[in-house]
């Protein structure tokens, strides 16, 4: 959309080119560092975290994180269509921080509404300039797409929570200093009343985190086990029992940021070479799929203007949250599978012995990232059918039941 | 439009939404599936003489209101809503825009204030067994005679073609191939040597006839065997204007499941509480708000004469072929045997979904034009 800049966001605009200019290199293409790490050991993992890092914090330094949000808490209390101008600029660099802004965006807001004076004066800054690294302690083993259903405990004794339990997929809890955790602090009433939102030091001696390889091989999550670990009153955010509140503010921006998420490596053209180095692109079936997926993806694209268009013009986005994350994941493995099928019989090999060190292989198996990953395909239809189309909800059997006497899958067998 | 209507885009399409519904209700469409015409005349005068909706993009020199076609694709959505059977498609937008592109100066003067007034004019295009709207399945050639030329050869799939007082007839220049030799051709519906017979279609509330032309005189419009990129131009307009109408259909079809699976009670709840059917309707929202997106930027792009116009009209058809037949289909699954009666209106958006996504190209002619420009973006 050729939507043209007022003066004062013209001038914006020309700061933040200006300011990128001096600190950050264009983008080339396949070879940038921002496009992730190539391999998948600790080492180089590492190293590309601690780039996304650096970036964090020269971009903190010169006052452009956090663009939208007030100047009390470490903001440039700047406007949401600064912030997607900022982007706009920013994408045409080899720069990224990585996770960071997501768990940025979980936290911040978090904070910010439901944190006292003493945490947001102790925490925001440094989680803005990545200097201590936040995970989301929320699903266990018992409790995903039901997270309320948590049994991981807080006891309060002597004004102190002693927390035992395990949390589960925690994405980068082995870089992370904090965590945000949700626990289960009264379990004689109904399940969202009882929970509490604690601020967890994870250099604790009782937290133990353990890698937990995904499908394709990295080390995206964590097993995270919680030994008697002992977390100050102080550190509740909210209400003591009233964590469900801040939870859902956490999780009302997650699937926003997935789909609306700046558009990474440009895959289709990458596909549309890639066929045609293998000889499949005068292939009438490949052609057609090809641009099924390019068709998806530029329909996504349009949605991603279209919502910061209405930021941009000052209305409240039109689009659900939902919409955009399964739209958002099922284009991803689509192309992801096409760029698998278009290799054959090569398409049976792995990582060195694989074209393109098999990007096209682990793409398909980063399926699960986008349709389970915050929040699974079918959790979010749910949500669409109803929150935006006021679909009635399925009759529950766990709404006013005490937590202590709900059913779970570890009561055993089959349900009758 | 920018994904956003003016407070006058609003009122305009509120002010079409009154008029057609109470034009054109349900009772009104069926009514003229089973007429020869398959038109009010009464309603479509009322559209020229009242809305001025036939000529909404025509200049006003030229009759027309002078709008935008952004203005146009609100009203073809409001026709879309409610499958208001008329021969706007194929007059307006199809005639109106290979005359507005590929005529003279002098003659869109003289034919567009017709088409502005509410005369039929229709394109004619695509040819028997063939079935294509590109050059390539254009075979019919145009005789040199006299001052003008003579026309020989059958023309099918033509909007209203049994009905319309003047066809523009697209052919070549004898020996000519590909997009080289291309023309538009003036035919009057009284011409001698012109027969046209009304053809049975899928969707009853669109009209489309075969034409044969034995030695018809015709005259050339513009710059004959230049023609092509021209009509290309037009017909990337006109595949823009039926996703908007597309778009208005697959509203409607949302809003009746969603509306049906709320109040339809099963087992002691609504349908809608059940997740097959809750998610049915959640896969039809993401295809409509995937479809609104498309059709406004692809709009955008006819307004700003947007060079990537062919790219944004093949995507945009692209996504509603599909968004559109699956909404109509799946509304007919949400309603159970209800659906599956003549009586209940779902089919008729089913019969209109399937037609819109052959005619004009279909999904793969559409994906094809997607590939090659993939083809030109990535050498
Ligand atoms: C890559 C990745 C990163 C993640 N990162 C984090 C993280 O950082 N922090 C964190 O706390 N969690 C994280 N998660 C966990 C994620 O949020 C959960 O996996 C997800 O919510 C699903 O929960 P579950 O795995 O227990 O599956 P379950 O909830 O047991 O679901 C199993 C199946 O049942 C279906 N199902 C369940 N309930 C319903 C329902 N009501 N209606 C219809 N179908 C239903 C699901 O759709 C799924 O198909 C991550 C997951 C992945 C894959």
């Amino acid at each position: 959309m050729k939507r043209k800049d007022t003066p004062e966001e013209a001038a914006f605009r020309s700061e933040a080119r200006s300011w990128l200019d001096a600190n950050a290199e264009l983008r080339r293409g396949e070879g940038d560092w921002s496009n992730g790490p190539r391999v998948h050991t600790h080492e180089a993992e590492a190293e590309y975290f601690d780039r996304c890092r650096t970036w964090q914090r020269t971009k903190f330094d010169g006052g452009w994180a956090c663009i939208a949000w007030p100047r009390k808490y470490g903001g440039r209390g700047g406007s949401a269509a600064q912030e997607i101008i900022y982007a706009q600029e920013e994408a045409a660099f080899d720069v990224t921080s990585g996770f960071l802004p997501a768990s940025i965006s979980l936290m911040g807001p978090a904070l910010m509404r439901h944190g006292n004076e003493a945490q947001r004066e102790r925490f925001l800054t440094p989680l803005q300039r990545g200097d201590e690294v936040w995970c989301q302690l929320f699903s266990e083993p018992e409790a995903g797409s039901d997270l309320a259903a948590l049994r991981t405990r807080a006891e309060l004794v002597d004004g102190e929570f002693i927390v035992n339990g395990q949390k589960l997929w925690t994405t980068s809890a082995q870089f992370a200093d904090y965590g945000f955790l949700l626990a289960r602090s009264n379990p004689d009433v109904p399940k969202h009343a009882g929970i509490s939102f604690l601020l967890v030091d994870m250099s604790d001696p009782g937290v133990d985190v353990r890698p937990l390889p995904t499908c394709k091989g990295d080390r995206h999550f964590n097993e995270v086990f919680f030994t008697d670990v002992r977390i100050p009153v102080s550190n509740v955010v909210g209400e003591i029992d009233g964590g469900w509140a801040v939870a859902k503010t956490t999780l009302a921006n997650e699937s926003m940021a997935i789909g609306s998420g700046r558009r990474g490596r440009d895959t289709t053209a990458a596909l549309v070479r890639f066929a045609r180095d293998r000889g499949r692109w005068s292939d009438p079936l490949t052609r057609q799929r090809v641009a099924t997926a390019y068709t998806q993806e530029r329909v996504l694209g349009f949605l991603q203007d279209k919502l910061q268009q209405a930021l941009l013009d000052g209305r409240s986005p039109d689009v659900d949250g939902s919409v955009m994350k399964v739209l958002w994941s099922e284009t991803r493995s689509l192309k992801a599978e096409i760029g698998l099928d278009i290799q054959g019989a090569e398409g049976l090999l792995f990582g060195g012995d694989a074209f393109d060190r098999g990007f096209w292989q682990e793409l398909v198996l980063d399926r699960p990232m986008g349709s389970i990953g915050g929040g699974t395909h079918e959790v979010h239809r749910n949500g669409i059918g109803e929150r935006a189309l006021g679909l009635p909800r399925e009759p529950r059997v766990d709404r006013e039941v005490a937590f202590r006497d709900l059913k779970t899958s570890m009561d055993g067998g089959t349900s009758k | 439009m920018s994904f956003a209507l003016s407070s006058e885009q609003e009122e305009f399409r509120d002010t079409l939404r009154r008029f057609f519904a109470e034009s054109s209700p349900s009772t009104e469409v069926r009514r003229l599936m089973d007429t020869d015409r398959g038109f009010d005349d009464g309603v479509w005068k009322q559209m020229a003489e009242e809305i001025g909706l036939q000529g909404v993009v025509i200049p006003e020199a030229s009759g027309g209101q002078g709008l935008s076609f952004a203005e146009l694709a609100l009203a073809l959505g409001e026709m879309g809503r409610v499958l208001h059977p008329s021969p706007f498609l194929g007059s307006v937008v199809l005639a109106g825009r290979a005359v507005a592109h590929a005529a003279s100066e002098a003659e869109r003067s003289e034919l567009l204030p017709a088409i502005a007034a509410g005369e039929l004019a229709t394109l004619a295009i695509a040819e028997p067994d063939v079935g294509r709207w590109d050059a390539r399945g254009i075979s019919l050639e145009a005789t040199p005679a006299g001052d003008g030329v003579r026309l020989s050869g059958s023309k099918s799939f033509v909007l209203d073609g049994h009905t319309a007082a003047r066809l523009l007839v697209v052919a070549r220049t004898p020996g000519s191939r590909g997009e080289e030799g291309i023309g538009l051709y003036l035919v009057e519906g009284n011409a001698t040597g012109l027969s046209r017979s009304r053809l049975d279609t899928l969707d009853a509330t669109r009209r489309l006839a075969r034409v044969e032309l034995d030695a018809v005189e015709a005259r050339p419009l513009g710059d004959p065997g230049n023609a092509w990129p021209a009509l290309e131009h037009a017909l990337c307009e006109a595949s823009v204007a039926l996703c908007a109408e597309m778009l208005g259909g697959m509203e409607h079809v949302l809003e009746t499941s969603v509306e049906y699976a709320r109040t339809r009670h099963q087992f002691g709840r609504a349908i809608g509480s059940f997740q097959a059917v809750k998610h049915m309707c959640a896969d039809l929202l993401i295809g409509l708000e995937g479809a609104r997106a498309a059709v406004d930027v692809a709009v955008d792009a006819v307004v700003e004469n947007d060079p990537e116009l062919p790219l944004l009209a093949s995507i945009a058809r692209a996504h509603c072929n599909e968004a559109y037949y699956r909404a109509a289909r799946d509304n007919i699954q949400i309603h159970g045997g209800l659906g599956a009666t003549y009586e209940f209106d779902a089919h008729l958006y089913l019969r209109r979904a399937k037609s819109s996504q052959q005619i004009l190209g279909d999904t793969s002619f559409h994906r094809e034009l997607i590939a090659t420009e993939l083809d030109r973006a990535t050498a």
